[in-house]
Protein backbone atom coordinates (compact mmCIF):
# COMPACT_ATOMS: atom_id res chain seq x y z
CA UNK A 1 0.00 0.00 0.00
CA UNK A 2 1.62 3.79 -0.45
CA UNK A 3 -0.05 7.00 0.04
CA UNK A 4 -1.35 8.21 -3.04
CA UNK A 5 -3.87 11.61 -3.25
CA UNK A 6 -4.97 11.32 0.42
CA UNK A 7 -5.77 7.65 -0.04
CA UNK A 8 -3.78 4.36 0.89
CA UNK A 9 -3.69 2.27 -1.84
CA UNK A 10 -1.86 -0.53 -3.51
CA UNK A 11 0.65 -0.49 -6.56
CA UNK A 12 -0.34 -4.41 -6.76
CA UNK A 13 -2.15 -7.56 -5.54
CA UNK A 14 -0.38 -10.11 -3.82
CA UNK A 15 -1.43 -14.32 -4.31
CA UNK A 16 -2.39 -15.93 -7.26
CA UNK A 17 -2.54 -13.57 -10.21
CA UNK A 18 -0.90 -10.36 -8.28
CA UNK A 19 1.75 -8.49 -9.73
CA UNK A 20 2.08 -5.47 -11.92
CA UNK A 21 2.45 -7.34 -15.12
CA UNK A 22 0.20 -10.43 -14.35
CA UNK A 23 -2.68 -7.51 -13.57
CA UNK A 24 -2.03 -5.83 -16.96
CA UNK A 25 -1.97 -8.69 -19.25
CA UNK A 26 -5.47 -9.88 -17.03
CA UNK A 27 -6.97 -6.57 -18.10
CA UNK A 28 -6.01 -7.19 -21.57
CA UNK A 29 -7.32 -10.56 -22.07
CA UNK A 30 -10.12 -10.90 -19.19
CA UNK A 31 -11.22 -7.89 -16.65
CA UNK A 32 -9.75 -6.25 -14.05
CA UNK A 33 -11.38 -4.64 -10.87
CA UNK A 34 -9.17 -0.63 -10.02
CA UNK A 35 -10.48 0.72 -7.24
CA UNK A 36 -10.25 4.58 -8.24
CA UNK A 37 -12.79 6.22 -5.41
CA UNK A 38 -9.88 8.79 -5.13
CA UNK A 39 -11.15 10.77 -8.41
CA UNK A 40 -13.17 13.28 -7.60
CA UNK A 41 -16.93 13.07 -8.06
CA UNK A 42 -18.49 16.52 -8.34
CA UNK A 43 -22.04 17.72 -9.74
CA UNK A 44 -23.51 20.79 -11.24
CA UNK A 45 -27.02 22.34 -11.08
CA UNK A 46 -28.88 25.11 -10.89
CA UNK A 47 -32.33 25.37 -8.66
CA UNK A 48 -34.86 24.24 -11.48
CA UNK A 49 -32.30 21.51 -11.92
CA UNK A 50 -31.73 22.82 -15.41
CA UNK A 51 -28.58 20.99 -16.80
CA UNK A 52 -28.36 23.91 -19.77
CA UNK A 53 -27.56 26.61 -17.21
CA UNK A 54 -25.03 24.33 -15.64
CA UNK A 55 -23.66 23.77 -18.59
CA UNK A 56 -23.42 27.45 -19.79
CA UNK A 57 -21.54 27.85 -16.81
CA UNK A 58 -19.41 25.27 -17.32
CA UNK A 59 -18.43 26.02 -20.84
CA UNK A 60 -16.78 29.55 -19.46
CA UNK A 61 -14.10 27.14 -17.90
CA UNK A 62 -13.17 24.47 -20.30
CA UNK A 63 -12.86 24.56 -24.29
CA UNK A 64 -15.68 21.34 -25.00
CA UNK A 65 -19.00 21.50 -26.04
CA UNK A 66 -20.77 21.07 -22.56
CA UNK A 67 -24.54 22.72 -23.65
CA UNK A 68 -24.94 20.44 -26.67
CA UNK A 69 -24.19 17.06 -24.55
CA UNK A 70 -27.46 14.87 -24.54
CA UNK A 71 -28.83 12.98 -21.24
CA UNK A 72 -26.64 9.96 -20.66
CA UNK A 73 -23.86 10.97 -22.78
CA UNK A 74 -19.99 12.34 -21.12
CA UNK A 75 -17.15 13.75 -22.31
CA UNK A 76 -13.54 14.41 -21.88
CA UNK A 77 -12.52 17.68 -21.31
CA UNK A 78 -9.79 20.45 -19.79
CA UNK A 79 -9.81 23.05 -16.61
CA UNK A 80 -7.97 25.84 -18.26
CA UNK A 81 -5.76 28.81 -16.57
CA UNK A 82 -6.24 32.16 -17.97
CA UNK A 83 -2.40 31.37 -19.95
CA UNK A 84 -4.27 27.77 -21.63
CA UNK A 85 -2.28 25.61 -19.03
CA UNK A 86 -4.22 22.34 -18.28
CA UNK A 87 -5.24 22.92 -14.36
CA UNK A 88 -7.42 19.22 -14.26
CA UNK A 89 -8.46 16.71 -16.83
CA UNK A 90 -11.83 15.59 -16.50
CA UNK A 91 -14.68 13.62 -17.92
CA UNK A 92 -18.27 15.59 -17.24
CA UNK A 93 -21.87 13.68 -17.65
CA UNK A 94 -24.95 14.87 -18.59
CA UNK A 95 -26.80 12.70 -16.06
CA UNK A 96 -30.44 14.61 -17.06
CA UNK A 97 -30.93 16.70 -13.50
CA UNK A 98 -27.17 17.85 -13.26
CA UNK A 99 -23.88 17.90 -14.83
CA UNK A 100 -21.30 15.17 -13.27
CA UNK A 101 -17.46 15.74 -13.24
CA UNK A 102 -14.93 13.19 -12.51
CA UNK A 103 -11.81 14.73 -11.64
CA UNK A 104 -8.22 13.46 -10.55
CA UNK A 105 -7.82 12.50 -6.91
CA UNK A 106 -4.73 14.60 -6.25
CA UNK A 107 -6.05 17.86 -7.94
CA UNK A 108 -9.75 17.87 -6.60
CA UNK A 109 -9.49 20.26 -3.85
CA UNK A 110 -7.81 22.57 -6.44
CA UNK A 111 -10.60 21.95 -8.47
CA UNK A 112 -13.43 22.22 -6.49
CA UNK A 113 -11.81 25.99 -5.11
CA UNK A 114 -11.69 26.74 -8.57
CA UNK A 115 -14.64 26.26 -9.64
CA UNK A 116 -16.84 27.47 -6.60
CA UNK A 117 -14.37 30.67 -7.71
CA UNK A 118 -15.47 31.29 -11.09
CA UNK A 119 -19.06 29.99 -11.46
CA UNK A 120 -21.92 31.98 -10.71
CA UNK A 121 -23.44 31.56 -7.42
CA UNK A 122 -26.57 30.23 -8.27
CA UNK A 123 -25.51 26.88 -9.91
CA UNK A 124 -24.73 24.34 -7.18
CA UNK A 125 -21.51 22.32 -6.32
CA UNK A 126 -22.00 19.23 -4.81
CA UNK A 127 -18.92 16.91 -3.70
CA UNK A 128 -19.74 13.28 -3.63
CA UNK A 129 -17.02 12.16 -1.36
CA UNK A 130 -19.43 9.29 0.73
CA UNK A 131 -19.14 7.73 -3.03
CA UNK A 132 -16.48 5.28 -4.20
CA UNK A 133 -15.81 4.67 -7.91
CA UNK A 134 -14.63 0.90 -9.63
CA UNK A 135 -13.43 0.74 -12.66
CA UNK A 136 -13.97 -2.69 -14.50
CA UNK A 137 -11.65 -2.90 -17.20
CA UNK A 138 -10.88 -5.62 -20.15
CA UNK A 139 -12.94 -7.10 -23.20
CA UNK A 140 -15.00 -9.34 -20.76
CA UNK A 141 -16.25 -6.76 -18.73
CA UNK A 142 -19.37 -5.90 -20.92
CA UNK A 143 -20.38 -9.47 -20.58
CA UNK A 144 -19.62 -9.40 -16.48
CA UNK A 145 -21.50 -6.29 -16.04
CA UNK A 146 -24.61 -6.97 -17.93
CA UNK A 147 -24.68 -10.40 -15.69
CA UNK A 148 -24.49 -8.68 -12.76
CA UNK A 149 -26.58 -5.82 -13.70
CA UNK A 150 -28.83 -6.73 -16.76
CA UNK A 151 -29.09 -3.54 -19.24
CA UNK A 152 -25.53 -2.40 -18.29
CA UNK A 153 -24.46 -4.03 -21.30
CA UNK A 154 -26.34 -1.85 -23.90
CA UNK A 155 -24.42 1.70 -23.33
CA UNK A 156 -21.89 2.23 -25.26
CA UNK A 157 -18.64 4.19 -25.20
CA UNK A 158 -19.01 7.24 -23.40
CA UNK A 159 -23.01 6.85 -22.50
CA UNK A 160 -24.01 6.52 -18.57
CA UNK A 161 -27.07 5.77 -16.87
CA UNK A 162 -28.35 4.82 -13.41
CA UNK A 163 -29.04 0.92 -12.63
CA UNK A 164 -29.85 -0.51 -9.36
CA UNK A 165 -28.31 -3.41 -7.86
CA UNK A 166 -29.44 -4.99 -4.56
CA UNK A 167 -31.37 -2.43 -3.95
CA UNK A 168 -28.15 0.19 -4.31
CA UNK A 169 -28.16 3.00 -7.04
CA UNK A 170 -25.36 2.59 -9.15
CA UNK A 171 -24.67 5.63 -11.60
CA UNK A 172 -22.43 3.30 -14.32
CA UNK A 173 -20.52 4.92 -16.96
CA UNK A 174 -19.01 3.09 -20.28
CA UNK A 175 -15.58 4.31 -19.95
CA UNK A 176 -11.86 4.10 -18.39
CA UNK A 177 -8.59 4.72 -18.80
CA UNK A 178 -6.85 1.68 -19.64
CA UNK A 179 -7.65 1.73 -23.43
CA UNK A 180 -9.89 -1.29 -23.12
CA UNK A 181 -13.94 -1.95 -23.41
CA UNK A 182 -15.14 -1.21 -19.35
CA UNK A 183 -17.15 0.54 -16.68
CA UNK A 184 -16.96 2.99 -14.39
CA UNK A 185 -19.32 2.84 -11.42
CA UNK A 186 -20.24 5.56 -8.55
CA UNK A 187 -21.97 3.39 -5.53
CA UNK A 188 -22.21 4.87 -2.12
CA UNK A 189 -19.71 3.86 0.04
CA UNK A 190 -21.76 1.53 2.35
CA UNK A 191 -22.28 -0.44 -0.28
CA UNK A 192 -18.87 -0.77 -2.51
CA UNK A 193 -17.35 -3.57 -0.51
CA UNK A 194 -20.31 -5.54 -1.79
CA UNK A 195 -20.36 -4.68 -4.94
CA UNK A 196 -16.37 -5.14 -5.69
CA UNK A 197 -16.50 -8.67 -3.84
CA UNK A 198 -19.59 -9.41 -6.38
CA UNK A 199 -17.28 -8.64 -8.88
CA UNK A 200 -13.97 -10.37 -8.17
CA UNK A 201 -16.74 -13.62 -7.63
CA UNK A 202 -16.85 -13.74 -11.18
CA UNK A 203 -13.56 -15.52 -12.04
CA UNK A 204 -13.25 -13.26 -15.17
CA UNK A 205 -12.54 -10.34 -12.57
CA UNK A 206 -9.50 -10.14 -10.57
CA UNK A 207 -8.45 -6.92 -8.62
CA UNK A 208 -5.53 -4.64 -10.08
CA UNK A 209 -3.85 -1.55 -8.66
CA UNK A 210 -2.20 1.52 -9.15
CA UNK A 211 0.73 0.05 -11.36
CA UNK A 212 -1.30 -1.66 -13.98
CA UNK A 213 -3.78 0.96 -13.95
CA UNK A 214 -0.20 3.14 -15.35
CA UNK A 215 0.94 0.44 -17.70
CA UNK A 216 -2.16 -0.07 -18.92
CA UNK A 217 -2.85 4.43 -19.49
CA UNK A 218 0.45 4.31 -21.01
CA UNK A 219 0.26 1.73 -23.42
CA UNK A 220 -3.23 3.51 -24.74
CA UNK A 221 -1.76 6.89 -24.80
CA UNK A 222 -3.43 8.28 -22.59
CA UNK A 223 -1.67 11.42 -20.43
CA UNK A 224 -1.93 11.14 -16.88
CA UNK A 225 -2.65 14.84 -14.78
CA UNK A 226 1.05 16.18 -12.72
CA UNK A 227 3.19 13.94 -15.11
CA UNK A 228 2.28 14.55 -19.02
CA UNK A 229 -0.25 17.22 -17.84
CA UNK A 230 0.58 20.16 -15.71
CA UNK A 231 -0.24 24.08 -15.73
CA UNK A 232 2.58 24.73 -17.83
CA UNK A 233 1.20 22.87 -20.76
CA UNK A 234 -1.71 23.45 -22.48
CA UNK A 235 -3.66 21.48 -24.80
CA UNK A 236 -2.20 22.26 -28.03
CA UNK A 237 1.57 21.18 -26.96
CA UNK A 238 -0.21 17.85 -24.77
CA UNK A 239 -1.54 17.11 -28.38
CA UNK A 240 -5.05 17.50 -26.54
CA UNK A 241 -6.47 19.33 -29.82
CA UNK A 242 -9.40 17.01 -30.03
CA UNK A 243 -11.02 18.64 -26.45
CA UNK A 244 -10.86 22.16 -28.14
CA UNK A 245 -14.12 21.82 -29.63
CA UNK A 246 -14.03 23.41 -33.09
CA UNK A 247 -17.33 25.26 -32.60
CA UNK A 248 -15.72 26.82 -29.76
CA UNK A 249 -12.35 27.50 -30.96
CA UNK A 250 -14.63 30.10 -33.07
CA UNK A 251 -17.13 31.45 -30.58
CA UNK A 252 -14.29 31.16 -27.41
CA UNK A 253 -15.97 32.42 -24.30
CA UNK A 254 -13.77 30.15 -22.34
CA UNK A 255 -10.97 30.89 -19.76
CA UNK A 256 -7.88 30.30 -21.37
CA UNK A 257 -9.45 31.03 -25.24
CA UNK A 258 -7.00 33.48 -26.34
CA UNK A 259 -3.88 31.27 -25.45
CA UNK A 260 -5.06 28.38 -26.97
CA UNK A 261 -6.06 29.64 -30.13
CA UNK A 262 -2.18 31.19 -30.64
CA UNK A 263 -0.91 28.24 -29.63
CA UNK A 264 -3.10 26.57 -32.30
CA UNK A 265 -1.90 29.07 -34.86
CA UNK A 266 1.57 29.28 -34.39
CA UNK A 267 1.78 25.47 -33.47
CA UNK A 268 3.40 24.21 -30.28
CA UNK A 269 6.96 24.62 -29.55
CA UNK A 270 6.65 21.35 -27.97
CA UNK A 271 4.73 18.20 -28.46
CA UNK A 272 3.81 15.40 -26.56
CA UNK A 273 4.91 12.36 -28.81
CA UNK A 274 5.34 8.51 -27.95
CA UNK A 275 8.54 6.98 -28.28
CA UNK A 276 9.05 2.78 -28.91
CA UNK A 277 12.90 2.11 -27.43
CA UNK A 278 14.81 -1.41 -28.33
CA UNK A 279 16.03 -4.12 -25.93
CA UNK A 280 14.95 -3.66 -22.24
CA UNK A 281 15.99 -1.16 -20.39
CA UNK A 282 13.15 1.56 -19.46
CA UNK A 283 13.26 5.15 -20.08
CA UNK A 284 11.56 7.24 -16.82
CA UNK A 285 10.12 10.19 -16.15
CA UNK A 286 12.39 12.77 -16.13
CA UNK A 287 14.79 11.36 -18.49
CA UNK A 288 16.25 13.55 -21.21
CA UNK A 289 15.86 13.37 -24.79
CA UNK A 290 18.73 14.18 -27.77
CA UNK A 291 18.84 14.43 -31.40
CA UNK A 292 22.42 14.39 -31.81
CA UNK A 293 23.99 16.47 -29.15
CA UNK A 294 21.33 18.93 -29.00
CA UNK A 295 18.81 18.26 -26.38
CA UNK A 296 15.42 18.70 -27.34
CA UNK A 297 13.05 17.20 -24.81
CA UNK A 298 11.49 15.49 -21.93
CA UNK A 299 10.41 11.53 -20.83
CA UNK A 300 7.32 12.62 -19.10
CA UNK A 301 5.97 9.04 -18.50
CA UNK A 302 7.88 5.78 -19.56
CA UNK A 303 8.28 1.88 -18.84
CA UNK A 304 8.41 -1.17 -19.83
CA UNK A 305 5.18 -2.13 -21.96
CA UNK A 306 4.09 -5.79 -20.59
CA UNK A 307 2.11 -6.14 -23.97
CA UNK A 308 4.45 -5.52 -26.37
CA UNK A 309 8.08 -6.50 -24.32
CA UNK A 310 9.87 -3.55 -25.27
CA UNK A 311 10.06 -0.14 -23.00
CA UNK A 312 8.02 2.68 -24.45
CA UNK A 313 7.55 6.25 -23.04
CA UNK A 314 5.59 9.82 -23.53
CA UNK A 315 7.99 13.05 -24.08
CA UNK A 316 7.77 16.02 -24.62
CA UNK A 317 9.53 16.77 -27.65
CA UNK A 318 10.80 20.42 -29.61
CA UNK A 319 8.04 20.30 -32.27
CA UNK A 320 10.94 19.92 -35.49
CA UNK A 321 11.90 16.63 -33.90
CA UNK A 322 8.68 15.24 -33.40
CA UNK A 323 7.49 13.84 -36.38
CA UNK A 324 6.51 10.28 -36.63
CA UNK A 325 9.72 7.86 -37.32
CA UNK A 326 12.02 10.54 -35.95
CA UNK A 327 15.02 8.73 -34.56
CA UNK A 328 16.15 10.23 -30.98
CA UNK A 329 18.14 9.29 -27.78
CA UNK A 330 17.50 9.33 -24.30
CA UNK A 331 19.86 9.75 -21.77
CA UNK A 332 19.42 6.59 -18.81
CA UNK A 333 22.56 7.35 -16.30
CA UNK A 334 25.51 6.50 -18.51
CA UNK A 335 23.88 5.23 -21.81
CA UNK A 336 22.03 7.14 -24.87
CA UNK A 337 18.98 4.53 -25.53
CA UNK A 338 18.02 4.45 -29.17
CA UNK A 339 14.45 6.13 -29.39
CA UNK A 340 11.83 6.28 -32.36
CA UNK A 341 8.88 8.49 -32.54
CA UNK A 342 5.80 6.54 -32.57
CA UNK A 343 2.24 6.57 -33.02
CA UNK A 344 0.35 6.75 -29.84
CA UNK A 345 -1.92 4.86 -28.53
CA UNK A 346 1.23 2.18 -27.94
CA UNK A 347 -1.77 -0.61 -28.06
CA UNK A 348 -4.83 -0.31 -29.93
CA UNK A 349 -7.87 0.85 -27.88
CA UNK A 350 -10.78 -1.16 -27.76
CA UNK A 351 -13.78 0.76 -26.92
CA UNK A 352 -17.31 -0.64 -27.52
CA UNK A 353 -19.15 1.50 -29.97
CA UNK A 354 -22.11 -0.32 -30.50
CA UNK A 355 -22.07 -4.03 -32.80
CA UNK B 1 30.10 -21.21 1.67
CA UNK B 2 29.34 -18.37 3.94
CA UNK B 3 26.68 -16.26 3.04
CA UNK B 4 26.11 -12.59 4.10
CA UNK B 5 23.74 -10.34 3.78
CA UNK B 6 23.33 -6.54 3.83
CA UNK B 7 20.32 -4.22 5.29
CA UNK B 8 20.12 -3.24 1.14
CA UNK B 9 18.67 -6.80 0.17
CA UNK B 10 21.94 -7.48 -1.26
CA UNK B 11 23.21 -11.37 -0.47
CA UNK B 12 27.15 -12.17 -1.08
CA UNK B 13 28.13 -15.36 -1.09
CA UNK B 14 32.11 -15.90 -0.49
CA UNK B 15 34.68 -18.68 -1.79
CA UNK B 16 38.16 -18.46 -1.28
CA UNK B 17 39.10 -14.67 -2.89
CA UNK B 18 35.85 -14.85 -5.21
CA UNK B 19 32.08 -13.58 -4.26
CA UNK B 20 29.00 -13.62 -5.88
CA UNK B 21 26.50 -11.29 -5.46
CA UNK B 22 22.71 -10.86 -5.87
CA UNK B 23 19.19 -9.57 -4.32
CA UNK B 24 17.40 -10.99 -1.94
CA UNK B 25 14.12 -12.63 -1.67
CA UNK B 26 12.71 -10.31 -0.14
CA UNK B 27 13.89 -7.64 -2.34
CA UNK B 28 12.34 -8.82 -5.42
CA UNK B 29 9.33 -9.74 -3.93
CA UNK B 30 9.60 -6.13 -2.64
CA UNK B 31 10.53 -4.63 -6.64
CA UNK B 32 8.02 -6.85 -8.51
CA UNK B 33 7.95 -8.15 -11.52
CA UNK B 34 11.73 -7.27 -13.00
CA UNK B 35 12.31 -6.20 -16.90
CA UNK B 36 15.65 -5.57 -16.67
CA UNK B 37 19.31 -5.55 -15.10
CA UNK B 38 21.77 -3.29 -15.96
CA UNK B 39 25.17 -4.82 -14.56
CA UNK B 40 28.30 -3.34 -13.84
CA UNK B 41 31.01 -4.29 -17.08
CA UNK B 42 33.70 -7.13 -16.10
CA UNK B 43 36.36 -4.91 -14.88
CA UNK B 44 34.92 -2.42 -13.04
CA UNK B 45 36.50 -1.34 -9.74
CA UNK B 46 33.39 -1.62 -6.79
CA UNK B 47 33.58 0.30 -3.60
CA UNK B 48 31.58 -1.30 -0.29
CA UNK B 49 28.24 0.58 -0.91
CA UNK B 50 29.20 2.37 -3.66
CA UNK B 51 26.28 1.42 -7.31
CA UNK B 52 27.06 -1.40 -8.75
CA UNK B 53 24.01 -2.39 -10.61
CA UNK B 54 20.51 -1.09 -11.23
CA UNK B 55 17.36 -3.05 -10.95
CA UNK B 56 14.06 -2.39 -13.12
CA UNK B 57 10.75 -3.14 -12.29
CA UNK B 58 7.76 -2.60 -14.13
CA UNK B 59 7.17 0.42 -11.76
CA UNK B 60 10.84 2.27 -11.10
CA UNK B 61 14.61 1.62 -11.23
CA UNK B 62 16.69 0.50 -7.80
CA UNK B 63 20.06 0.53 -7.43
CA UNK B 64 22.32 -2.12 -5.96
CA UNK B 65 25.10 -1.66 -3.91
CA UNK B 66 28.18 -3.45 -3.53
CA UNK B 67 28.63 -5.46 -0.59
CA UNK B 68 32.19 -4.80 -0.34
CA UNK B 69 34.72 -3.67 -2.36
CA UNK B 70 36.79 -5.27 -5.34
CA UNK B 71 36.42 -6.18 -9.02
CA UNK B 72 34.10 -7.20 -11.25
CA UNK B 73 34.75 -10.62 -12.69
CA UNK B 74 31.53 -11.82 -14.40
CA UNK B 75 28.04 -11.05 -15.37
CA UNK B 76 25.12 -13.15 -15.32
CA UNK B 77 24.30 -13.18 -18.59
CA UNK B 78 21.02 -15.33 -18.40
CA UNK B 79 19.43 -11.85 -16.98
CA UNK B 80 20.03 -10.10 -20.14
CA UNK B 81 17.30 -12.44 -21.71
CA UNK B 82 15.61 -13.28 -18.82
CA UNK B 83 15.47 -11.08 -16.16
CA UNK B 84 12.48 -12.49 -14.35
CA UNK B 85 15.00 -14.93 -13.07
CA UNK B 86 15.33 -12.53 -9.99
CA UNK B 87 12.16 -12.98 -9.40
CA UNK B 88 11.88 -16.28 -9.79
CA UNK B 89 15.27 -17.64 -8.56
CA UNK B 90 16.53 -14.58 -6.62
CA UNK B 91 19.04 -16.37 -4.94
CA UNK B 92 20.29 -18.83 -6.98
CA UNK B 93 19.74 -18.69 -10.54
CA UNK B 94 19.18 -14.76 -10.51
CA UNK B 95 22.67 -13.90 -9.33
CA UNK B 96 24.07 -10.60 -10.30
CA UNK B 97 27.40 -10.37 -10.59
CA UNK B 98 30.95 -12.11 -9.43
CA UNK B 99 33.86 -9.97 -8.20
CA UNK B 100 37.14 -10.38 -6.44
CA UNK B 101 37.20 -9.65 -2.68
CA UNK B 102 40.18 -6.70 -1.85
CA UNK B 103 39.55 -6.64 1.69
CA UNK B 104 37.49 -9.88 3.90
CA UNK B 105 37.65 -7.83 7.08
CA UNK B 106 34.47 -5.57 4.95
CA UNK B 107 32.58 -9.07 5.34
CA UNK B 108 32.18 -8.58 8.95
CA UNK B 109 29.91 -5.85 9.31
CA UNK B 110 27.50 -7.88 7.39
CA UNK B 111 24.30 -9.97 8.36
CA UNK B 112 24.00 -13.70 8.33
CA UNK B 113 21.30 -15.53 7.36
CA UNK B 114 19.78 -15.59 10.77
CA UNK B 115 20.62 -12.04 11.61
CA UNK B 116 19.30 -10.98 8.37
CA UNK B 117 15.52 -12.85 8.86
CA UNK B 118 15.38 -11.37 12.19
CA UNK B 119 16.21 -8.12 9.95
CA UNK B 120 13.54 -8.49 7.44
CA UNK B 121 11.10 -9.49 10.32
CA UNK B 122 11.57 -6.62 11.68
CA UNK B 123 10.35 -4.19 8.51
Amino acid sequence: MVPFAGYEMPIQYTGEGGGIVAEHKWTRQSASLFDVSHMGQLALKDAADDPGSAARALEKLLPGLITSLKPGKMRYSLLLTEAGGVIDDLMVTNTGPHLALVVNGACKRDDIAHLREHLPDEITLTHFDDFALLALQGPKAGAVLEELIPGTGALTFMTAGLFEWEGAHLWVSRAGYTGEDGFEIAVHESRVEALAEALVADERVRPAGLGARDSLRLEAGLPLYGHDLTTDINPVSADLTFALSKKRRETGGYMGHGAVMTALENGPDQIRVGLTLEGRMPAREGAEVFAGDAKVGVVTSGGFSPTLGHPIAMAFIDAAHAAQGTSLEIAVRTKRLPATVSPMPFVPHRYYRGS
Amino acid sequence: MPRYFTDEHEWIEVEDDSATVGITDYAQEQLGDIVFVELPAVGTALDKGGDAAVVESVKAASDVYAPISGEVTEGNSALEDEPALVNSSPEEDGWFFRMSVADKDELEGLMDEAAYKEFVAGL
